[in-house]
């Protein structure tokens, strides 16, 4: 997914190279000045016209270093700079599509702890699925809380963002009877609705089993719940 | 048939509309900002605007495998809004997007004093940028509008390689093209042009520097006009590559000025073509 300077060093053509090299210096730069000018007194100045050099590479990242790398480099210039919460802030609200996704899939790199949880739940509210899809990543495995983290996982179903995008998804939902229940409700409404049951909907659901030697009925008590209907 | 549509307003269109575009050959468009019917009251309300042109509505277009750029201004008529100009200021933060391959749309309404000055403004900020500029002249006072457009485009920094003269007619099309300017046609029902008229026009004038849009938007119009001057372009005994001079090449070689143009959308998935789309209400 994001490569490492050293992967974009070996495919990115000379010009492109040089150019993340002066954009990445620039990053450096800043993040070493707003470690030097930690203390001192003054506001921070987040004004567009006094952002950082490196906040306008980060939007030119596509075109110089190809569309392809563009989540790699902006997410290396994030690291570089040391991004704090009003930068990724800045660079999310006032970022294009691509541009937000680049700082959703680079929180958890960054020590923003779980201030930055509104930027994740923005994107969970979006309907474009490269912002869905970015959303769900480590930084929501680790931050979001358990309601928000379910109905993230249910938006990856409705939006049809492979579950395999949500990280951590086995350790989070084992156990969960709550998303069970939920997934259980979608499962037959959909059957209800002559819909078919999504295949990653089964794929959950059989996560949320509680761990083995988690408190569990014995194997010879009646069964439990009635597993939800989803065939008719 | 490759069809690219310089200037169409799809945040006013449906997803029948998209399809519709796909199928008549439509691969990419570009959407200009512009005046939304209900008149804006404040810079907020452009800038969500501006963020819908860079984020959701390209998303929609790639869900129908067309690319979707997009042309980002201070439209003519609010420019007279005391309460929309500081939209000037924050114009730059928006110009360095990847998709945005043009200033636009730009140009003269009611011909005011702030039209002159917005006008200038934004040629200097597509000259600041390497970007071109969509110049809409005026509906009312047409002629006379054009020949004060291009005074001030004279007078800027920005050459007239790099300006999209738009909504012209038989009576404009001959100063336009004189100008060294771009001439774009909107093929607009009942007003503007229509294709026969339109076929007329690229027989006296040729093929070369000339654009053909639906510009559709909120109003009667028709996102298929493209397609359809390219029918009536071939009907009339111009070739397959006269067509796609008119209706692919130029507006690439236009809007590849900016150097930002991606015309490689990703196929759509057809398992999950539209999906995204169908949940809109979720
Ligand atoms: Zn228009």
């Amino acid at each position: 997914m994001l490569k490492s300077r050293k992967e974009l060093d070996a495919e990115l053509g000379g010009a492109a190279r040089a150019w993340l090299d002066e954009a990445l210096a620039e990053a450096a730069h800043d993040a070493a000045r707003t470690e030097a000018t930690h203390d001192a007194p003054g506001p921070e100045a987040t004004g567009p016209c006094t952002s950082p050099p490196w906040e306008l590479r980060y939007a030119a990242a596509g075109r110089h270093c190809g569309l392809e790398h563009a989540d790699s480099v902006r997410s290396l210039l994030l690291v570089e700079a040391r991004a704090s919460l009003p930068s990724v802030t800045r660079l999310y609200e006032q970022g294009t599509a691509a541009e937000r996704r680049a700082v959703l899939l680079t929180l958890h790199r960054l020590d923003l702890g779980d201030t930055a949880v509104p930027l994740v739940e923005d994107a969970l509210r979006a309907n474009d699925t490269r912002l869905v899809s970015a959303a769900v990543g480590p930084y929501a495995a680790d931050h979001l809380d358990p309601h928000a983290w379910r109905h993230a996982v249910l938006k990856c179903l409705f939006t049809e963002v492979p579950v395999a995008a949500v990280a951590r998804l086995s350790h989070r939902a084992r156990g969960d009877a709550e998303l069970a229940r939920m997934l259980g409700d979608l499962a037959a409404e959909r059957t209800a609705a002559g819909r078919t049951v999504p295949e990653d909907l089964r794929t959950v659901l059989a996560l949320t089993a509680p761990a083995e030697g988690a408190q569990q009925a014995p194997p010879t008590a009646a069964p439990a719940a009635p597993a939800p209907t989803e065939e008719s | 048939m490759r069809i690219f549509d310089p200037h169409i307003h799809m945040t006013s269109r449906t997803t029948d509309d998209y399809r519709a575009m796909y199928d008549a050959g439509v691969r990419a468009l570009v959407e200009p900002s512009f005046w939304l019917g209900q008149p804006r009251t404040s810079p907020a309300s452009f800038f969500d605007y501006f963020d819908a042109l860079l984020g959701w509505e390209p998303f929609r277009a790639s869900q129908y495998g067309i690319a979707h750029h997009c042309t980002l201004a201070l439209n003519p008529k609010e420019a007279n809004d005391p309460r929309c100009t500081p939209v000037l200021d924050a114009l730059p933060r928006y110009l360095v997007k990847d998709s945005v391959v043009a200033v636009g749309e730009i140009g003269y309404d009611s011909m005011t004093p702030a039209e002159d000055h917005a006008l200038a403004a934004q040629l200097q900020l597509a000259a600041d940028h390497g970007l071109p500029a969509l110049v809409h002249t005026p509906h009312r006072d047409k002629l006379a509008g054009l020949h004060r457009t291009i005074d001030v485009i004279r007078e800027s920094n920005l050459p007239p390689e790099d300006v999209l003269l738009d909504h012209l007619n038989e009576t404009t099309v001959k100063a336009a093209t004189d100008s060294g300017c771009w001439a774009g046609f909107s093929i607009y029902p009942d007003t503007k042009m229509d294709e026969d008229r339109m076929v007329t026009i690229l027989q006296n004038h040729g093929t070369e520097k000339i654009l053909v849009n639906s510009a559709a938007d909120w109003g009667k119009s028709d996102p298929l006009k493209t397609r359809k001057v390219a029918d009536a372009m071939l009907k009339a005994g111009f070739t397959e590559d006269d067509v796609d001079q008119v209706l692919w090449r130029n507006p690439v070689a236009f809007y590849g000025r900016s150097g930002r143009l991606q015309l490689d959308v990703l196929a759509p998935d057809p398992l999950h073509e539209g999906n995204s789309i169908l949940r809109g209400g979720e």
